[in-house]
């Protein structure tokens, strides 16, 4: 996925690695390779890769991971604010 | 009476599903067999699914399916009921024994439906209660693909339910590596890639949905070429209204065409960003288009306006390309949003005064 980077320093994905118990998971759903171990613990390696979509924080038994998950679509999103009569960004 | 473990739960009868080949015996009862070739039935019902075409939801009937001769030791596949899900994880399976364990996504593909929820932890849990899976197969392991892992916990799983979820490959031509490979997924297999096929994916869906915007615009763009410091008159807009229809309709399917295909080399980060030189090319095609058809130049405000517009709509088409790809975050498009949508909306505003003008010039 090299050749495609969206925009840099902007996801909301966050470890916390004290929670961390090394299981690994997060290296394996993650889509886009954000995670690596080092020293038994989970560590973010490129979080602009991230593309916000959960499944870490989801699979994370100890609850170590944060990310504001959604569907990263403009459509969708202007639609519900034209719906809202507000802007977006929130 | 519906076998409550079959796929026969929601009343169809999956031996009238002509990719059910026959019956397997198992612990739990009759399991149907489905066929790992496809046929033209399914490759024209893909194709008509990606255009769109036809109401109804494309999928199978949820529940428990077998693949070549399963015994108690074989692996458990779980997919989606999205009928072109299916069909992609079965026909990789040609040498494989094993379960397959179809969810009720409503008929929505894995990715999809992992993010609403519906492929997730509360429907394969209930599913695998359902199937009697603790009966069919003597081990506890699920196989899902690992794009279901934003809508399953699997650690919630294995309380609930006693069976470990195994997160395979991301694509369905990996598992008979990954099977072999004893369930270990090399990193290859666990990236997405986004590759022109997939790209391209979306696109009819997005030019049926995108038609009647374009038509409208086409329509307005005829009828308000009609329009003159002299009044009104038909012929001018026959002669200039047909052409600036043309070419409003042809920016914006080449939009939805050329920004998936060219989206690795189109610079910058943002998808406005990229659709603008998408537009600003286009606009050169125009202009060459225009010379060599000697299209009358009637002034230097109508060639303006098509310098803002074109550029301006290609930013917009493009921008909406966001929800289809594998890449994009929620927090990213937000910020192009906020950034972009002022600026298309000024250029918007500008292109049509000028464009408007020039009627009148
Ligand atoms: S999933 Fe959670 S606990 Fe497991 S390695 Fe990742 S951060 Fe650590
Ligand atoms: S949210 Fe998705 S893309 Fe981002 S780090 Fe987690 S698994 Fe990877």
């Amino acid at each position: 996925m090299d050749r495609f980077r969206y925009l840099p320093g902007v996801v909301t994905l966050q470890i916390d690695v004290r929670r961390c118990d090394g299981c690994r998971m997060c290296v394996i759903v993650c889509p886009h390779a954000v995670f690596c171990m080092q020293d038994k613990k989970a560590r973010i390696l490129d979080a602009d890769a991230c593309m916000e979509c959960g499944a870490c924080a989801k699979n994370c038994p100890s609850g170590a991971i944060t990310v504001r998950s959604g569907v990263g679509c403009a459509t969708a999103m202007l639609i519900e604010t034209l719906h809202r009569g507000s802007c977006c960004g929130g | 009476m519906a076998n409550a473990c079959g796929p026969t739960s929601d009343g169809r009868r999956p031996s009238r599903s002509p990719w059910v080949t026959g019956h397997v015996e198992s612990a739990v009862g009759q399991v149907p067999q489905v066929d790992t070739t496809l046929r033209f039935a399914d490759r024209l019902g893909a194709w008509k699914a990606r255009w769109a075409i036809g109401r109804m939801r494309y999928s199978v009937p949820p529940g428990l399916y077998a693949v070549g001769r399963p015994g108690r030791e074989s692996p458990v596949l779980v997919t989606a009921n999205y009928k072109m899900t299916f069909d992609r994880v079965r026909s990789q399976l040609a040498a494989v024994d094993a379960w397959l364990l179809v969810l009720d996504t409503h008929g929505i593909n894995v990715w999809c439906a992992a993010g609403k929820g519906t492929f997730g932890t509360d429907e394969l849990v209930r599913r695998v209660a359902a199937t009697r899976l603790q009966q069919l197969v003597a081990h506890r392991r699920l196989i899902l693909p690992q794009l279901a892992a934003p809508g399953v916990a699997a650690h919630e799983v294995l309380r609930r339910c006693g069976f470990r979820v195994i997160y395979g490959p991301v694509r369905a031509e990996d598992i008979p590596r990954f099977l072999e490979a004893d369930m270990q997924a090399t990193p290859d297999m666990r990236r997405v890639r986004f590759p022109l096929r997939d790209r391209l994916a979306v696109a009819p869906v997005e030019l049926v949905m995108a038609m009647k915007y374009i038509l409208l615009m086409a329509i307005c763009f005829f009828l308000l070429s009609g329009l003159g410091a002299d009044g009104y008159s038909w012929q001018r807009a026959i002669a200039i209204g047909l052409p600036c229809a043309a070419v409003a309709a042809a920016v914006s399917f080449g939009s939805i065409l050329l920004t998936p295909v060219l989206l690795p080399w189109l610079p910058g980060r943002m998808f406005a960003v990229k659709g603008f030189w998408l537009g600003v090319a286009m606009l050169g095609i125009v202009g060459v288009w225009s010379n060599v058809r000697q299209m009358p130049v009637r002034s230097w405000v109508a060639v303006a306006s098509w310098c803002v517009l074109i550029p301006t709509l290609a930013s917009f088409m493009a921008m909406n390309y966001t929800g289809s790809t594998p890449y994009t975050s929620l927090s990213g498009v937000r910020v192009e949003v906020r950034r972009a949508v002022p600026v298309q909306v000024i250029g918007a505003v500008i292109g049509v005064a000028l464009w408007l003008t020039g009627r009148f010039v």
